[in-house]
């Protein structure tokens, strides 16, 4: 048999590590699974990125951590200890022999499937301070990377203190490491309301909870809570733009006037942090009472990609969940259960999990709702997408980017339409057009904002709008630090900037009239490597 | 076929020429078509320039091919004459790393000399001069004062909007399902969206060009691999973007990031129902190592995407833009996985083809289907260009 040697035939990637068993987030879910997972007999890692380092945080890597993290989280061994103090479940999974790796982010699945033969194994891209980029190998994945907040442009987002509510709860309760006294929180989802309650029980001074529908959306309770906490809420109301100062934001100007806070928390949409699924293929699809865009999942919270299975807030948030972790523990051990026993360890059948019921509000509608009064409404144009500087406008219009100081000819539009043809909007069209969406934050704080901008534009349901996809690496990672560390020799005698073919860049003065395979006998001379 | 020739299509739908094919290549032979004067129609089974047309290197600089000098002639014209951005920007510099990859690279010299194309020899220290970003690890390199390089996915887009401005019209999310033919001629595209009828018939699908000129029975062997690239964030700009060398081709574009690729590719296998997943592996380790050598001074940005298309390769690599025999008013065209810099090009010799029979700027004849005339039949497994499932 013939090999191609230019191809990918006859390369090895270096594998460092082997499980059974992967579980990616050490929150409630992976940690449940992990230990579920242990309990059945499989060998597991445990990997979650947590603590970031402080610089990655600074980039608001993976949450909108918005500039208020504190200097405490400076101290790695210092986060490190507040980590595992806030999850005592941890230290079960080190005693069960689990292999815990902290700090370590996991940038990439790859698994055989259309278009892709070359794994080896199914793997799992990691990188950690200490050891950098390597692979493992694993049989069964679980994914448990949790939620992350949808972003919201308005005047000074992108000053220090404009953060989502997940950062600001995860810095308030596991690191101690929340900088800010006075707090507006926007949005009356439950995931709001339950930030607003935990940061005051913290100590941060709510100033207002701020809706633009003309009632809370959350659970009445919730709300009733509020009331007796004493916290003001405000409904019909924007924040128009942040006031800031030279330490960021200092209040929040709203129609009625400023608020002083130096904390604006973004409760509009908890979204399920589906990068790692969606960059290796996992199905999505635009399901409310999940929150939003997440996987699609058999009974067993199997993916698309059978051996990739989904757990906890990344395969649905709906209020009952984030109020009681039982139920993301509960479908983790279901989940468990389901890949131990395809891997020969069946065990007691495990509880399936509470499932969601119909959503009490059209998260789509209150999405796009938030993205007019914020956005469209807005005095001034605030960019949506930060890292590239892409207003609304720019990105309804298609407008190239400000760098090629682009005037058209003539007047002549460039509208979605013209783009779209009779298809539905693509973010991913648009993106590549004006950029957003494609700076170093990978999209994380626009990706939501820019599908509710198509939707209304071309006035269809937020969900027949797809979401800009993700692509490996899902957590950026500088050059030098992710070369293999052991790189087959095979790789550098046989690398070509092309494909190597003998006779694809012979000059056209000097091509034989016919070709056939036996003909390479003879050498020519060729200009690629 | 002389251009007086080529009527209306009769009835309400399809046009005098239909190209099936929304990528460079056919884009490109549209807008030409549509310059000419020709009533033309783009059929394309997604959105235009979704595949590798809009995810490539963007390099401008195919010396090799008969097409280069037009090539050359036209890239520095394509922002004026299709009225939108391509982010062409010109000139190249390629790095050796050592005394082997100089001897390779200068192969390439060769072949632009002999065209009347200057490529000036530079040492290390000049190539750092050009390349801030270069290291001490330069062994030589090459200024190309020709060339250069340019963003795919805005020069897609630029192609598809000219074209609508002069007339041509474009339908996207519409594949093609069969063809209709009397006698040697094809009269109507068959597609999911109903019949278009047509005087002349351009393919140029890239992937799918095989799978649809064998329902007209004309075969045109090809075989498709799966290759990568990656991304990194933004950096200042450096004197000169067309920048590679190291086994790379790619560039850093206007917005500062580095986008590079090269190393193995996948053979995989044909897709009947096209769409399906373009996946990338930890290939992005690999060719990120290469990169931090090739510019050793942005070995601490970071990569922020890796993307992976699929390409379409003739036994020989070589382009196919010809008129099969057997049929009067077909021309297919396969740039065989280098066509996104040759596309100014290969759109105005493709729309020659059609209006006028043959190139008149070019000689085509390297690129005729009729040199696979004896081909062996197995030839893909000869060359061992099968999938990874089929190869073990």
């Amino acid at each position: 048999m013939t090999l191609d040697p230019r191809s990918v035939a006859g390369k090895t990637l270096t594998v460092e590590g082997h499980a059974q068993l992967l579980v990616v987030g050490a929150g409630p879910a992976g940690l449940a699974a992990a230990i579920e997972g242990a309990r059945r007999g499989l060998s597991v890692m445990l990997v979650d990125e947590n603590p970031v380092p402080f610089e990655t945080m600074g980039e608001s890597v993976p949450l909108h951590f918005g500039g208020r993290v504190g200097g405490v989280a400076r101290n790695r061994n210092a986060m490190m200890e507040a980590m595992l103090e806030s999850a005592p479940a941890i230290a079960d999974a080190f005693e069960l022999g689990i292999d815990v790796r902290l700090g370590t982010a996991c940038w990439g699945l790859y698994v055989n499937g259309a278009n892709l033969g070359w794994m080896p194994a199914p793997l799992a891209g990691l990188a950690d301070e200490e050891s950098g980029t390597h692979l493992v190998s694993f049989e069964r994945a679980i994914v448990a990377t949790g939620r992350r907040d949808m972003g919201l442009a308005f005047p000074g987002w992108e000053q220090p203190g404009v953060m989502g509510a997940t950062a600001a709860v995860q810095l308030a309760t596991r690191y101690g490491a929340l900088e800010g006294r006075r707090a507006v929180v926007l949005g009356t989802t439950a995931e709001a309301l339950l930030a607003a309650l935990c940061l005051h029980e913290r100590g941060v001074e709510i100033a207002a909870v701020i809706e633009q529908a003309s009632a809370p959306v959350g659970p009445a309770d919730l709300v009733a809570k509020l009331c007796e906490a004493g916290i003001e809420l405000r409904c019909g109301e924007v924040v128009r733009a942040a006031e800031t100062g030279l330490d960021g934001v200092r209040g929040a100007l709203t129609r009625t006037g400023t608020l002083a806070c130096d904390l604006i928390v973004l409760g509009i949409g908890a979204v399920p942090m589906v990068d790692l699924l969606d960059a290796a293929g996992c199905r999505l699809a635009f399901q409310p009472e999940r929150g939003g865009f997440t996987p699609v999942l058999d009974g067993e919270g199997r993916t698309s990609v059978d051996i990739i299975q989904a757990v906890g807030d990344v395969a649905g948030i709906w209020p009952a969940k984030s109020r009681d972790a039982a139920i993301a523990e509960a479908e983790a051990r279901h989940a468990v259960a389901a890949a131990a026993a395809s891997l020969g360890r069946p065990g007691e059948e495990a509880t399936p999990a509470p499932v969601p019921g119909e959503p009490a509000y059209d998260i789509g509608a209150y999405r796009k709702d938030w993205v007019r009064a914020s956005i469209i409404e807005a005095e001034g144009e605030p960019y949506v997408c930060q890292c590239e500087e892409v207003t609304a406008r720019e990105i309804l219009e298609v407008r190239p980017p400000r760098y090629l100081d682009w005037q058209a000819a003539d007047n002549r539009e460039r509208t979605l339409a013209a783009i779209l043809g009779e298809g539905p909007p693509n973010p991913d069209q648009v993106k590549r057009l004006t950029r957003a969406g494609m700076g170093p934050c990978q999209g994380r704080r626009c990706r939501e904002q820019v599908q509710a901008l198509l939707a209304l534009q071309a006035a269809v349901p937020l969900g027949s709008v797809p979401l800009a996809g993700y692509r490996a690496p899902v957590r950026p990672l500088p050059l030098a630090a992710a070369s293999p560390h052991a790189e087959d020799p095979a790789f550098g005698e046989q690398w070509d900037s092309w494909f190597g073919m003998p006779r694809q860049w012979v000059p056209f003065w000097d091509v034989d009239e016919e070709y056939t395979v036996a003909s390479l006998a003879v050498e020519k001379p060729h200009a690629s490597e | 076929m002389p251009a007086n020739e080529i009527s209306e299509a009769e009835g309400g739908t399809g046009a005098s020429v239909v190209v099936v094919g929304g990528g460079v290549t056919g884009l490109s032979a549209a807008w030409w078509l549509a310059r000419s004067g020709v009533d033309v129609l783009v059929i394309e089974k997604g959105i235009v320039g979704w595949e590798a047309s809009g995810r490539n290197g963007g390099g401008c600089s195919h010396h090799h091919s008969p097409l280069f000098a037009e090539e050359q002639r036209l890239w520095p014209l394509m922002d004026e004459l299709l009225g939108y951005p391509t982010e062409f920007r010109p000139n190249r510099v390629r790095i050796a790393l050592n005394e082997k990859q100089l001897t390779l690279y200068s192969r390439a010299v060769a072949n632009a000399r002999h065209q009347g194309f200057r490529i000036d020899e530079i040492d290390a220290k000049q190539v750092r001069e050009l390349v801030p970003l270069a290291g001490d690890n330069v062994f030589a390199g090459h200024y190309y004062h020709f060339g250069g390089h340019a963003n795919p996915h805005r020069t897609v887009q630029a192609f598809a909007w000219a074209l609508q401005d002069l007339g041509g019209k474009v339908m996207q999310h519409t594949a093609v399902t069969g063809f209709v033919t009397e006698g040697g001629r094809v009269t109507a595209v068959e597609t999911d969206r109903g019949r278009f009828g047509c005087d002349h018939l351009v393919l140029a699908a890239g992937p799918q060009t095989g799978r649809l000129a064998a329902m007209l029975g004309v075969d045109i062997p090809m075989k498709v691999a799966r290759a990568e690239m990656i991304v990194t964030d933004a950096l200042p700009l450096m004197p000169i973007g067309g920048v590679d060398g190291n086994g790379l081709y790619g560039r850093q574009t206007l917005r500062g990031n580095l986008a590079y690729g090269g190393g193995p590719h996948e053979w995989v296998e044909a897709e009947e129902l096209p769409g399906r997943r373009r996946p990338t592996t930890p290939l992005m380790q690999n060719i990120g190592k290469r990169v931090a050598e090739l510019l050793p001074l942005a070995g601490h940005v970071k990569i922020i995407r890796s993307w992976a298309g699929l390409i379409e390769n003739t036994p020989d690599g070589r382009p196919v833009i010809d008129r099969p025999d057997g049929w009067n008013n077909l021309t297919v065209a396969t740039l065989s996985g280098v066509g996104f810099g040759l596309s100014p090009a290969s759109g105005h010799a493709i729309q020659q083809l059609v209006t006028d029979g043959a190139c008149a700027f070019a000689d085509l004849s390297t690129l005729r289907l009729g040199r696979f005339a004896n081909l062996e039949p197995d030839w893909a497994a000869l060359q061992g260009w099968q999938s990874m499932a089929m190869a073990s």
